[in-house]
């Protein structure tokens, strides 16, 4: 894991080679985000995860994304 | 000040005003009297139906085979070889209800004749009529047509729909308000299931209902005939919501839906800020559990303008309360039936805090669909429902769960956008 609390407020720290050691280390812990199928997957393996139900604002229509920016101005 | 401001400020105000109407709703059960009297607009040859507009031509068979049953009903053709014959000379006025204060279910049949349940709006004034709930089984709202269907909308007209009108009038109407939040605590969530509810209303009703009628055989059927129907209430709810709705139509830049509705055909959703108009897209077929010797090869697509309970937060919306729906209607474990509740109130604008449920630490129902947030998410409204045979004449077939199509609710999303200058 990469460690920012050394980092100027608003920077994210850039992992050096003994970070990326350290993912390789262990279980991966995984947040999937998105298409439920790769959770699934993950969890038949019983890999550790939290699963993000997201899509991208109207479905990924941008005409409509566009649309919804306008209408919920706040 | 930007006119992105203004704009969203327009919407945020009047999605509150909508929000107060529907909340602020006092629908009370007055009375119930013939479909001409409560629609002065009815003449000769007019049926309202369900959902949207729509022809004889596209018109599914259920609906084509209640067109057809009313129009013996009536008197205006002999036999339904000869009422389909009518219609299809363009003999017959369809109408949706929706354009006369009235809701029906499924195929929703509404004319001069029938009797209808009158729910008085008390804050606003306005009415609502919804006809008698027929019963399970072979009914003109499944499509069903035959002597017995004729015979029993004839013992309505006749019999029951007179004697509930009089012993509403004699007493100051039902509260339906304070009815549906008990049958909230009671596993009702009023589309599929109404158990609760119709045995509070048989409850409240029957000692006037007693005093009105003279024959005690007479009393005892009618007294079984709504103690057996355990869906009795669905069309007071149906009226119920209609009422509150109403008030709520065209409130300039309002993205709050008022109605949902079938035909059978299409799917339509009406708009506060966009007045009359239907937005409509082809309606899906539920997915749900089938009676036996039935299946999804004899289902017809989703129908009936009982959706308007989903538009106020029931039915689909309230189905944490109703555990037991979640498995007639095939919609899952009972345990699950809170996730339909909650994923309803990622589409809508508040809670009720009169209709709770216990379950959800006493949450209130999700209420006020924005079309912005459904086609922001992608989230569906969730419908409980019937599922008519696709077949004329047959009836019912099973009941399961469908979606709103997205579509609908893209559709109206543009048109508010025009609307509003966007």
């Amino acid at each position: 894991m990469t460690k920012t609390s050394k980092n100027p407020k608003g920077e994210t720290k850039v992992p050096d080679n003994n970070d990326i050691h350290t993912l390789l280390e262990g279980p991966p812990r995984v947040i999937n985000i998105g298409l439920s199928s790769f959770a699934d997957d993950l969890k038949k393996q019983d890999i550790e995860m939290v699963n993000l139900d997201w899509s991208p604002p109207a479905r990924g229509n941008v005409e409509l994304a566009n649309l919804l920016s306008k209408l919920f101005y706040k | 000040m930007s006119s992105s401001f203004l704009l969203g400020n327009t919407i945020r105000k009047a999605n509150s005003e909508a929000l107060k109407l529907m909340l602020g709703a006092d629908p009370v059960l007055v009375d119930v009297v013939t479909a001409s009297e409560a629609i002065p607009e009815l003449e000769e040859g007019m049926i309202l139906h369900s959902g949207p507009p729509i022809d004889w031509d596209r018109m599914c068979g259920p609906m084509r085979g209640a067109v057809a049953g009313i129009a013996v009903f009536e008197g205006w053709a002999n036999d339904l070889s000869e009422a389909e014959h009518l219609a299809e000379s363009g003999a017959f006025k369809l109408r949706p209800n929706h354009d006369f204060g009235a809701v029906g279910p499924m195929t929703g049949m509404t004319t001069l004749s029938q009797p209808v349940m009158v729910v008085k709006n008390r804050t606003n004034g306005n009415h609502a009529y919804c006809t008698i709930n027929e019963g399970l089984g072979k009914v003109m709202r499944f499509g069903g047509n035959d002597a017995s269907v004729i015979k029993r909308l004839c013992w309505l007209r006749d019999k029951l729909g007179p004697v509930m009108g009089a012993a509403l009038r004699s007493g100051k109407g039902i509260e339906l308000k304070p009815l549906v939040a008990r049958g909230l605590t009671m596993g009702d969530e009023m589309h599929q299931r109404n158990l609760g509810c119709s045995s509070l209303l048989l409850r409240t009703l029957a000692p006037d209902l007693s005093r009105n009628v003279d024959d005690r055989d007479e009393l005892s059927e009618m007294l079984a005939f709504i103690g057996s129907n355990d869906q009795f209430f669905l069309n007071v709810a149906m009226a119920l919501g209609k009422s509150m709705m109403d008030p709520v139509c065209n409130i300039e830049g309002s993205s709050v839906v008022t109605a949902m509705s079938r035909n059978g055909t299409d799917f339509g959703i009406r708009v506060s800020g966009l007045g009359d108009e239907w937005f409509t897209s082809p309606v899906e077929m539920p997915e749900g559990l089938y009676f036996p010797g039935f299946s999804a090869e004899d289902a017809n697509p989703d129908m009936g303008d009982s959706t308007i309970v989903e538009t106020i937060g029931l039915g689909g919306f309230a189905m944490a309360a109703s555990p037991a729906v979640a498995g007639f209607v095939g919609a899952g474990s009972p345990s699950s039936a809170s996730d339909f509740t909650h994923i309803m109130g990622e589409i809508t604008l508040t809670k009720n805090p009169e209709w709770t449920i216990p379950s959800l630490d006493y949450q209130g129902v999700p209420t006020g669909i924005d079309i912005r947030l459904v086609v922001e998410t992608g989230i569906a409204p969730t419908i409980n429902t019937g599922i008519a045979h696709c077949k004329p004449g047959i009836g019912q077939v099973g009941a399961g769960v469908v979606k709103a199509p997205l579509a609908c609710f893209e559709k109206a999303l543009r048109a508010l956008a025009i609307r509003l200058g966007v």
